[in-house]
Parts: C-alpha cells; sequence; structure tokens
C-alpha cells in the first residue's frame, strides 16, 4: 500500500484550473475527513497520553505522571490481561475460521440454488446480519440459560447435558455460546463477501475445466478458489478485526465471567466501569495496537490487498 | 445458472432440504426469542420453546406499562440519534465521494486510506478518552455526544460504498446533457442525481444498520434516559421487582427494535447485498 508512484500534475506547474479543481476536492471531501479524524486520531492521541498517567476520576487530584508504570502493571498481571488476550485471540481464530467454512457453504447454496428460491434465501441469511448484535445475544442467552432457555430440555439424551447444566458458569461451555452467537450473526457477511467472489469466478474456466473432465474438488481447488483469492483475504481479514473487538455478547451473556474476559470489557471495565483512567487508556492503546499488528501481518504476510480489493485503482 | 432446466427427484430433495436447513440456521434464534416474548411471566420456566398459554403482556408492559417510560424514551433516543448521525453521514459522504469520483485532487488516496483505518478502529479505544471529554464539555449523556461518534462508525463505509457506486455512474451523460442546451445545475440534476439516488439510499440503509446496533459507545456515553438508545438500556433493564428477571420484557423490546430492521432487510435486500459487496470487494 505504497503511495503511487505517479508524477502528479503533469509537467511544470498546474494550470489554474487543476488548482481550483484540487481547492473544490478538498472543499468538499474535506469535512467528511476532518470528522473521522477527529473522532478518532484526536482520542487516541488522548489516550495514548493519559496511559502515560497515573489518573482515577475518583481522585482526580492525584494524577501523576508515571511513564510506563502502567503498561508494566498491565503485563505483569497473567490472571487478567494475558488470559484475556489468550480468550479474545482463541475467539477471533475460532469464529472465523468456522464462519469462512460455514459462510463458504452458504455462499455455494446461494450461488447454485434455482432462481425461485434465490431470494427467499438470500433475504433469509441476512436476517441475521440485520439483528441487533444485543438482540441476538439475548436470544441466544435465553435459549441456554437455565432459568429460561429449553435447550437443556431438548437435548438431555445427550451425554452431560441435563436439567442442571448451567452453560454460563463454566468456561468451555459460556464460549461456546459466545462464540455460536458471533457466528451465526456475522457469517452472512461472510457469505455474501464470498458470494460476490464468486460470482466473479469467470464461468467460461469453470466451464473449461468441466470440459477437460476436473472433478469437483478438482473444480474447486484449481479454479474456483484461486480466482477468489482477493475476496476471501478481504473477508478474513475484516471478520478478524471485527472478532478482536468482541463485546457486546460477552457483556449480556457472561460480562467476563467464568474466565470468559475479552480485551474490550476488561478496557471497559477498566476505564468506564472502575474509572481508572490511566490504566484502561494503557489497554485502550494495547488494543488498538493488537489490531494494527493484525492489519499489518495480514497486508504483509497474506498480501491482502486492501487498495485494489476496493477498486481504489481507478483514483487517478 | 445452468441448472434451471428439470430436476431429477432426487436433486429436487436435495434443494428442499438445503432451502429448509438454510432458513432453520438463519431464523431459529430469531424464532426463539419471538417465542419468549409471547410468554407469561410464571412461563417463562416451562422449559420449552413455545409458551404454554399466549400473551401479550410483555408487550403491554414495555408500551403502554411500567416499563414504558424506560423502552419507550430508549426508542425514541435511538430513532433520533440514528437518524440524524445517518443523515450526516450520507450528506458528508455524498460529498466526499463525489469529490473523490469526480475531481482530480491531490490526497484522495489519503481520504480512502483513512475511511479505511477509520472503519477497523477498535471502538473500545477511543471510548476512554471521549467518556472523559465529553463530561469535561458537557456532552455526556447527551444527543449530540453520541452521534458525533456514530459518524466515526458511518462516515467510513458510506464513503466507500459511494465512491465504489458514483465510479461506475457515466458522467459523460451530464456533458450530452449540455450540450443538448442544459445547464450545468440542469444537466447535472436531471441526468447524475437519477443515476446516483440508489446509491445514496442503499447507503443510508446500511449507515442506519450500523448505528442502530452500536452498543459500546450507547452503554459507555451514557447514563440516563436523555440520551440512553435501546441496545444500550436493554442490557441495563431490571424486572418489576428485585426477584422477577426481566426476561419477557427483553424479549418484547428487542422484537419490537428488531422489526424495523427486518422490513428494511426484507424491501431492499437486493440493494443492501449490492451496496455491501460493492463498498467492500471490487476487483
Amino acid at each position: 500500500m505504497n503511495g503511487s508512484s505517479r508524477p502528479r500534475g503533469g509537467t511544470g506547474k498546474k494550470s489554474n484550473r487543476a488548482k481550483s479543481e484540487a481547492r473544490l476536492g478538498w472543499l468538499i471531501a474535506g469535512p467528511a475527513f476532518f470528522i473521522m479524524l477527529s473522532v478518532t486520531a484526536y482520542p487516541i492521541a488522548q489516550a495514548v497520553y493519559d496511559s502515560l498517567f497515573s489518573f482515577r476520576l475518583t481522585a482526580p487530584d492525584d494524577r501523576s505522571f508515571v511513564f510506563l508504570q502502567n503498561y508494566l502493571t498491565i503485563f505483569s498481571d497473567v490472571e487478567v490481561f494475558w488470559q484475556a488476550l489468550g480468550v479474545t485471540l482463541f475467539v477471533t481464530v475460532v469464529t472465523v475460521a468456522v464462519e469462512l467454512v460455514l459462510g463458504f457453504g452458504l455462499a455455494l447454496v446461494m450461488h447454485k440454488a434455482l432462481k425461485r428460491i434465490r431470494g427467499a434465501l438470500r433475504t433469509a441469511i441476512l436476517v441475521p446480519y440485520g439483528i441487533i448484535t444485543v438482540v441476538s445475544a439475548f436470544a441466544w442467552y435465553y435459549m441456554f440459560d437455565i432459568n429460561s432457555g429449553f435447550v437443556n430440555n431438548w437435548f438431555s439424551w445427550v451425554p452431560g447435558i441435563d436439567s442442571d447444566l448451567d452453560w454460563f458458569a463454566n468456561f468451555p461451555t459460556a464460549i461456546t455460546i459466545i462464540m455460536a452467537s458471533e457466528i451465526w450473526k456475522t457469517t452472512p457477511f461472510i457469505a455474501l463477501l464470498l458470494l460476490a467472489g464468486l460470482a466473479q469466478v469467470p464461468d467460461e474456466l469453470v466451464e473449461a475445466a468441466k470440459v477437460d473432465g476436473a472433478s469437483w474438488r478438482q473444480q474447486m481447488t484449481r479454479v474456483i478458489l484461486p480466482n477468489m483469492k482477493a475476496a476471501i483475504m478481504v473477508a478474513v481479514l475484516f471478520r478478524a478485526l471485527d472478532a478482536f473487538r468482541i463485546f457486546d455478547n460477552v457483556f449480556i451473556m457472561t460480562n467476563g465471567s467464568a474466565n470468559t474476559e475479552v480485551l474490550s470489557l476488561l478496557a471497559y471495565r477498566t476505564s468506564i466501569g472502575r474509572l481508572e483512567i490511566g490504566l484502561g487508556s494503557a489497554v485502550s492503546v494495547i488494543l488498538f495496537i493488537c489490531v494494527l499488528l493484525i492489519c499489518f501481518i495480514a497486508i504483509k504476510f497474506f498480501k491482502v490487498d486492501l487498495a485494489s480489493g476496493t477498486d481504489a485503482k481507478g483514483g487517478k | 445458472m445452468a441448472s434451471n432446466g428439470k430436476l431429477t427427484g432426487r436433486q429436487r430433495l436435495g434443494w428442499t432440504v438445503l432451502t429448509v436447513v438454510v432458513l432453520l440456521y438463519a431464523l431459529f434464534p430469531v424464532a426463539a426469542i419471538l417465542a419468549t416474548s409471547f410468554k407469561t411471566q410464571a412461563d417463562l420456566g416451562n422449559a420449552s420453546f413455545l409458551p404454554s398459554s399466549w400473551t401479550w403482556e410483555n408487550y403491554q408492559m414495555i408500551l403502554v406499562g411500567d416499563a414504558q417510560g424506560l423502552f419507550l424514551t430508549a426508542l425514541r433516543n435511538s430513532i433520533g440519534i440514528t437518524l440524524i448521525a445517518t443523515f450526516i453521514a450520507v450528506v458528508l459522504a455524498t460529498l466526499c465521494a463525489y469529490a473523490i469520483a469526480r475531481l482530480d485532487f491531490p490526497g484522495k488516496k489519503i481520504i480512502l486510506g483513512s475511511a479505511l483505518a477509520v472503519s477497523i478502529f477498535p471502538v473500545i479505544s477511543v471510548v476512554t478518552p471521549l467518556f472523559n471529554l465529553w463530561r469535561n464539555i458537557g456532552l455526556y449523556d447527551t444527543w449530540l455526544g453520541l452521534i458525533i461518534p456514530y459518524l466515526s462508525l458511518t462516515l467510513p463505509i458510506s464513503i466507500w460504498t459511494l465512491a465504489a457506486f458514483f465510479r461506475q455512474i457515466p458522467w459523460d451523460l451530464e456533458q450530452a446533457a449540455q450540450v443538448d442546451g442544459a445547464t450545468q445545475w440542469q444537466a447535472f440534476r436531471r441526468a447524475i442525481v437519477p443515476l446516483a439516488m440508489p446509491g445514496v439510499f442503499t447507503t443510508a440503509i446500511i449507515a442506519f444498520f450500523i448505528a442502530w446496533n452500536d452498543f459500546v459507545y450507547g452503554i459507555s456515553l451514557t447514563s440516563t434516559e436523555a440520551a440512553r438508545p435501546v441496545p444500550a438500556a436493554l442490557a441495563f433493564f431490571t424486572g418489576a421487582s428485585q426477584f422477577e428477571e426481566p426476561t419477557g420484557a427483553i424479549s418484547a423490546a428487542a422484537i419490537v427494535v428488531t422489526i424495523p430492521v427486518v422490513v428494511l432487510v426484507l424491501l431492499f435486500q437486493r440493494q443492501i447485498v449490492s451496496g455491501l459487496t460493492q463498498g467492500a470487494v471490487k476487483g
């Protein structure tokens, strides 16, 4: 994603027309740009600054500069921080992997379905995406809740499930339901991106492979998937970034109990729950750096070209 | 596709099963919370999917009963804040995307790049400083205090979707209209606006979704009914007494806030799909 190497503005000095076009461009594009930056760049700078202070809102006069002390405190806290990071990474990897497989399946079904039912299928698949995350979290929570849920009753024949099973009291079961709700809610997004990717695979290529006697599996791995690489990479990156920021469903279902605390929740509870602005800011900064790292790794090692994946090459 | 001809019996069965499985997958959790919303207080623990007797009491409670104050104010906040944020985002993004698609000026890549950067930004990272700042300047727990951060959610995707959309508009039409004697403004209005409207509209729906879905800003930057939107209000619902779980009321409220979104999805699914995928994958 390096800047363009195209020499700008042609030869010599710019014409008046180019100048006025540039001025008009910034005049009408500027407000959106300015707002985006002021709502994000400024607060993150403030967070970096605040993270260097020992500062709680309950004792605002005790504010003092402690340099990296907050970060040291966080990094030395195995029970809280490293565990939250581990859970967050676990959730990210598992949900993205499952969603990729499930989403590809859904995309194939939508792609191949008869015209008559294609619209209905697509509408149904869009429903989870349109549902508010909090509503989805409550729906899943009530299904499994020990008091109001019916799952224990329905699946009492499965070994390990009986009417006393409290899904949200143990880490393995609680995190499973949290991930299930996340997967249910966001798989449609991946399915839609992959469907768009599928639509871009040239039909002639698939036909040619069929004529040459390629099996279904060979068509998939040799023709279809390689041609969808860009779509798959973009989908994985966006979902991974999104999953890493998971918050709503954890907050609703366990609020971090049963060791299900994730980084976002830790940041929220430190700063807004306990009003430890300095410490909370440090967690926020760490979360931000993690997201940057994921992007960097994706772009560097998996060669996700976001700019060309989004048609930005047309911007000359 | 190629499979539009006659199907064998087995293929037809396969497709039927597949369709049912997909529909079940997509709709089951919604059906579950819908069923819960019709259970009576005594029925909530009945350990079955359907209520043993159907009741509207949960809807009554949140719309005209005890929880009315809580829910209706939150609903009003949600609708107001989301609509204003959507409107501002779409106006600004339309201008911005028009400039990107149409004009030649240095910094276009910077604008698109920063929109992308903002969209991957972890919301929770900016919420702590905003919480602190808003309290100092009096924006905490106000509509404006949520509208501004919502723009960070809605602007980036609006800019990307609209820029992708505007690039496909045949701008030559505008010149053609001018040659035919229209003024610049007339040419723009008659030739371009009708072509651009569907994209703007789609973007508005997507932006509305995203703002309607917010939870982190909602619980962090509000503390009372003055500005708390529905998703956040749901999380702080309590029962009529401390022994009474608010399960029924929350389920009913969840259904009420889901209906407008599902209606929008049903009405505009084609545009939503093309808008989402246009903004994200185009290669």
